[in-house]
């Protein structure tokens, strides 16, 4: 419990001897090129000189990669690089919306089974172990299943599945830290039990919180794509990795490049998020490296 | 011992009993009618109503509930709507598809991902480590699905050194068995082998630096000797535990990699029942899949208690 | 670390060493496109079922490539002269599987079977059927309600096919005993079903093979690349973008024919509130929307150009399809005229396809083509049951369906379009067509027939509650040295007469 003082005088101090190592660490400073080299692609993508991702042309279906189609086409004759920088954007969004949801739910119900302990916990960890028993993946399926196949509501559905992991995780954060020194000194002071765990328990919880959510963020890309891949997340004519994937799968024969490129892209991503994970692990959790 | 399981087998009552509830609610909220699908092309609303009738899908859904909860206790888990047969055999025969892919899995997972983690760790920031950790990383972030696919049209479809698809049993023809067996087992255990040889590695160092391996090494006793006697034995604590939950994780993130392979197991039955609303068939696979969850973890907290000599003597 | 190296090798030399079980040079393996439901003829539905009962069961009668009935367990047959009797003479060494002789009673067991239970999917194909009767072991006597054209037809499929009779009880579908030249062995759920040859048939020296294996598998590339493995001897429903890849390999054959179905867009006229808008209150739109699409180009760019363009419900080639009514050019000058007529600059419309790929491409050529006239199409994709849910309930504008098709051409229009008719959702309602397709299903002579079905097709082109869009050709890929394959364009794999050479 060495970090427990740090922790006791205030996140700003930990924050800056947490970056410091964080940008010391090879696979950090990687894995943030990648992430933002992905998250400029999916902004920009409007803006860069890129043909239009919709715009079929049934004279060029299924060309191969060429000067003027470095990527090739796929089966409606739409420019592939064009479709991979714009697909960057549901990946990119499926990940930070999904994230977004799971913490919504996960971190608020967490902090409250652990800090209020008693029935409430009892309740909230039977159910979160229920739902820990199904398969994650099924889950993820049978919900986008039930809300319809969206992008939209494949977000939801994944950080539905993720909130369970999450509520496990910062329950335990809390229960923890909830008896440790500075806590006490709060409750001496005088400090009522919503502002004690407002203030001072659910900042203690966030390092774990944060590298959970950057590895959430790169599970999330790949379970866009497998959902989009069962034909449950993005729909046609929008363009994501995993919906081109699945087109793709039917001509890899004729056009192998059409499954290539979106592959290596949700390869890519990923690997950034985890080099970045990692990196965050290593600075903010002394105890895990 | 006796006393840890009893208890958590009594607190795994109420979790399946969520569990199921949790699933019925679920899948009677899928849009869609399955007996528009099972009355077949000519949808005779006659048929459709006596169907319903039939699978008693218009009594208020509490009864529905219960009469199938009374049912599965008596170990009665109905029929699958789209062929008729019963779910209980279906989920055994698809069990013994899915054990074979996870075993062969975890083969794979545990043949490179624990040799390469002791590896790594014994040559600390060598080559050989870092290209370990690389391998790994790659194995974390490359999409599973995705790689199935690669893996279908170079090896089968261009090369044609192994089918592409399908399934058979090790114990009728065991070649074409391992045959069928080795790209799924490599794209599903690559995944798996990846996260042991990094916990490998790290709880490896940790033992390594460890007073007793560093005694043991001033006793001059030699590296060899160090590391299998004393280190390993150690290290392989937290990768047991770690290896069962793994093994409960394999069974489920079959599900993509039979999808891919077209391999008969509990993952393509699932995923067809989810699509065809098979209510039954789903009801009964995510009910096993998380008896069966359950099992591993029990399983994982007894093993770690007989490893860890400090749990059993004190 | 040695050991584990020593260890890995050794397993390696275990695998060379095992031996290749070889296929025994009998067994027939058959790739299907999907998993087959119940092997029971009365509940089946799906399309692949079928090809698996054209083993497994015997059926009254059959249809040969030319669409004509011919003998099967019935060797003769004819109606009475008020068309309301149908008289069949049976064969007399016909045997079930479990050794039961098939009579007249056996036959009347099953189609009574078929008509009256609960959930049985044969009711409407028998529904002009009054009574059946077994006047001696060799006559077969069905008593009609109305004359029925359509009848011989269904006979020649599930309807008609023979269960023993012994074996008729609630587990019928997990071991289906029929009197087939091949019987059942064993299913394993979306992987395979296996046949052996019953000794017993009474045609059993026609079929050379001793084992016949169906295999699901889904993915169409996957499915070839086992063909070209040798892991299959043939398949069914080759992807259109394969079957020049397949022709090219000269271990393979490529055979095809025209599906007795259609495919089109079907159209919300009348059903509740989402059919109020321009596509569903004004034929002028609906027709505008069909001169907008190219239906050469669709079939190039979606299925190489493989798939016949098409604008009536029936295959070309088909003895009922219209002469008068050829298959439009694209207008896209005429297509904007008529929403011109119509008050409508830009219609705004909404397609439902099926969340596959395929469907998905489909769905983009039609939202790319119509554009041009001024059609603004948004998809939307959903999975199958959903699609037909909501399709069902009139919650749709479009719909982007197909049917897989009858031997008889009412079955490809009459249940669409009719008032009342089980499949109309978009309650599209004319009683003149009514009138004359009610007549056509009664009618025996085929050129008084043809007359109904020329008239009411006049006024469906017209009107066109549904924009037929192509003919789904049925490419079957085998290998070089599997003979005797004779293609039917019902899509069916007859397993007489096939070999190994």
């Amino acid at each position: 419990m060495g970090a427990m003082t740090i922790r006791a005088t205030g996140a700003n101090l930990q924050g800056r001897g947490s970056l410091r190592k964080l940008l010391r660490s090879r696979s950090a400073r990687i894995g943030g090129v990648i992430v933002l080299a992905f998250v400029a692609m999916a902004l920009l993508a409007p803006l860069l000189p890129l043909a239009d991702p919709l715009k079929s042309n049934f004279l060029a279906i299924r060309k191969p990669p060429s000067e003027l189609y470095w990527f090739g086409t796929d089966e409606l004759g739409r420019d592939q690089v064009s479709r991979l920088v714009f697909g960057a954007q549901a990946s990119l969004l499926a990940g930070i919306i999904s994230v977004a949801i799971a913490l919504a739910v996960g971190v608020p119900i967490g902090l409250i089974a652990g800090w209020y302990g008693g029935w409430v916990d009892v309740v909230i960890s039977r159910v979160t172990e229920a739902l820990l028993a199904c398969p994650f993946l099924i889950l993820a399926i049978a919900l986008a299943a039930v809300l319809g196949p969206s992008l939209t509501n494949a977000m939801i559905a994944i950080g539905l599945s993720f909130a369970p992991i999450l509520i496990r995780l910062v329950r335990g954060q809390v229960l923890a830290i909830k008896n440790e020194e500075f806590v006490d000194g709060a409750r001496a002071i005088g400090g009522g039990k919503l502002y004690i765990l407002f203030r001072h328990v659910a900042p203690n919880t966030l390092s774990p919180i944060i590298v959970q959510s950057t590895l959430f963020m790169a599970q999330a890309i790949v379970l866009e794509a497998a959902l989009s891949f069962l034909g449950l997340g993005q729909q046609p004519p929008s363009p994501s990795w995993g919906q081109m994937l699945n087109v793709a799968k039917n001509f890899m024969e004729q056009a192998p490049w059409m499954s290539v490129a979106p592959g290596v892209a949700i390869f890519l991503a990923v690997l950034g998020f985890n080099l970045l994970g990692d990196g965050l692990r290593d600075a903010l959790d002394p105890k895990e490296s | 011992m006796l006393a840890l399981i009893g208890r958590r087998l009594l607190i795994a009552i109420p979790t399946l009993f969520l569990v199921s509830l949790f699933v019925f609610a679920l899948q009677r909220a899928l849009p869609g009618d399955p007996f528009l699908v099972i009355a077949g092309e000519e949808r005779d609303p006659e048929v459709i109503a006596r169907l319903r009738q039939i699978y008693r899908l218009d009594d208020p859904i509490v009864v529905q509930f219960f009469a199938w909860l009374g049912q599965v206790i008596q170990g009665d888990f109905g029929r699958s709507l789209r062929t008729g047969e019963p779910v209980l055999g279906l989920i055994i025969q698809k069990l013994g598809v899915t054990f074979q892919l996870a075993v062969a899995s975890m083969l794979v997972a545990v043949g490179i991902g624990i040799p390469a983690g002791i590896i790594a760790a014994r040559r600390k920031d060598t080559l050989a480590d870092y290209s370990a950790s690389a391998v790994a990383l790659f194995g974390l972030s490359v999409p599973h699905f995705w790689l199935g696919i690669m893996l279908i049209l170079l090896v089968s479809v261009e090369l044609r050194w192994l089918p592409a698809s399908g399934f058979e049993s090790i114990f009728s023809d065991p070649r074409a068995a391992i045959e069928r067996m080795i790209m799924p087992a490599f794209v599903l255990g690559g995944g798996l082998a990846a996260s042991l040889m990094r916990h490998t590695r790290s709880a490896m160092l940790e033992v390594l630096q460890s007073d007793y391996v560093r005694t043991a090494r001033a006793k001059g006793l030699a590296e060899d000797a160090v590391i299998n006697r004393h280190a390993l034995r150690n290290a392989l604590v937290p990768i047991i535990t770690l290896s069962t939950i793994l093994f409960g994780e394999l069974l489920a993130g079959a599900v993509l990699t039979e999808q891919v392979f077209t391999i008969p197991g509990f993952g393509k039955l699932i995923v067809d029942a989810v699509f065809n609303r098979d209510y039954g068939v789903v009801q009964g696979v995510v009910l096993c899949t998380a008896i069966g969850f359950i099992v591993m973890n029990l399983l994982a907290d007894v093993l770690y208690i007989l490893v860890n000599p400090r749990l059993r003597d004190g | 670390m040695k050991r584990i190296v020593l260890l890995a090798s050794a397993a390696l030399l275990g695998l060379a060493a095992l031996p290749a079980q070889a296929q025994s040079p009998s067994t027939l393996r058959i790739g299907l496109q999907e998993d087959p439901d119940m092997l029971d003829p009365h509940k089946a539905r799906t399309f692949v079922g079928r090809i698996v009962f054209m083993g497994l069961c015997d059926r009254l009668v059959d249809i040969d490539p030319e669409l004509k009935i011919i003998p099967r367990l019935a060797t003769q047959w004819s109606f009475s002269a008020d068309g309301l009797t149908l008289t069949m003479k049976l064969r007399t060494d016909a045997k079930f599987h479990d050794g039961e002789i098939f009579n007249a009673e056996a036959a009347k067991a099953n189609i009574e079977r078929a008509m009256t239970l609960p959930d049985s999917l044969r009711k409407s194909e028998l529904a002009s059927v009054e009574s059946v009767s077994a006047p001696d072991p060799a006559t077969l006597v069905f008593k009609l309600k109305r004359p029925d054209a359509t009848l011989l037809a269904q006979l020649t499929d599930r309807a008609g096919m023979m269960l023993s009779p012994k074996s008729l009880g609630p587990d019928i579908t997990a071991k289906p005993i029929c009197s087939g030249p091949y019987q059942f062995v064993e299913r394993v759920q979306n992987d395979r079903i296996v046949l052996e040859k019953f000794k017993g048939h009474w045609e059993a020296d026609k079929y050379q093979f001793d084992r016949i294996v169906y295999r699901a598998i889904p993915d169409t590339t996957v499915r070839l690349a086992n063909l070209r493995a040798g892991e299959l001897d043939m398949l069914e429903r080759l992807a259109p973008t394969d079957v020049k890849s397949a022709q090219g390999d000269k271990n393979l054959k490529v055979q095809s024919t025209a599906n007795l179905g259609y495919q089109g867009i079907t159209i919300n006229t009348n059903h509740g509130d989402a059919a109020n808008q321009p596509m569903g209150k004004d034929k002028r739109v609906r027709q505008a929307l069909s001169l907008s699409i190219d239906r050469k180009v669709l079939s190039q760019v979606v299925f190489e150009g493989l798939y016949a363009p098409m604008n009536q419900p029936f295959n070309p080639g088909n003895q009922y399809l219209s002469a008068a009514l050829p298959v439009p050019e694209r207008d896209v000058a005429k297509a904007k005229a008529l929403l011109k007529e119509a008050g409508q600059s830009k219609v705004s419309v909404e397609l439902f396809v099926t969340n596959n790929p395929v469907d998905a491409q489909l769905g983009q050529v039609i939202q790319a083509m119509a554009q041009e006239a001024g059609i603004d199409i948004q998809i939307r994709s959903s999975e199958f049951a959903s699609q037909l849910r909501d399709q069902q309930q009139g919650k749709f504008q479009m719909s982007r369906i197909g049917w897989s098709g009858r031997i008889d051409p009412d079955g490809n229009i009459h249940p669409f379009v009719t008032t009342k008719g089980n499949q109309n959702d978009g309650k599209y309602s004319n009683a003149e067509v009514d009138k004359l397709l009610d007549e056509a299903r009664t009618i025996y002579d085929v050129a008084e027939r043809k007359k109904r079905y020329d008239a009411a097709q006049k006024i469906l082109q017209d009107e066109l509650p549904i924009v037929y869009l192509y003919n789904q050709t049925v490419f079957f890929a085998l290998r070089s040295n599997i003979q005797g394959f004779v293609i039917n364009p019902d899509g069916m794999i007859r397993l007489s007469g096939l070999k190994r050479s």
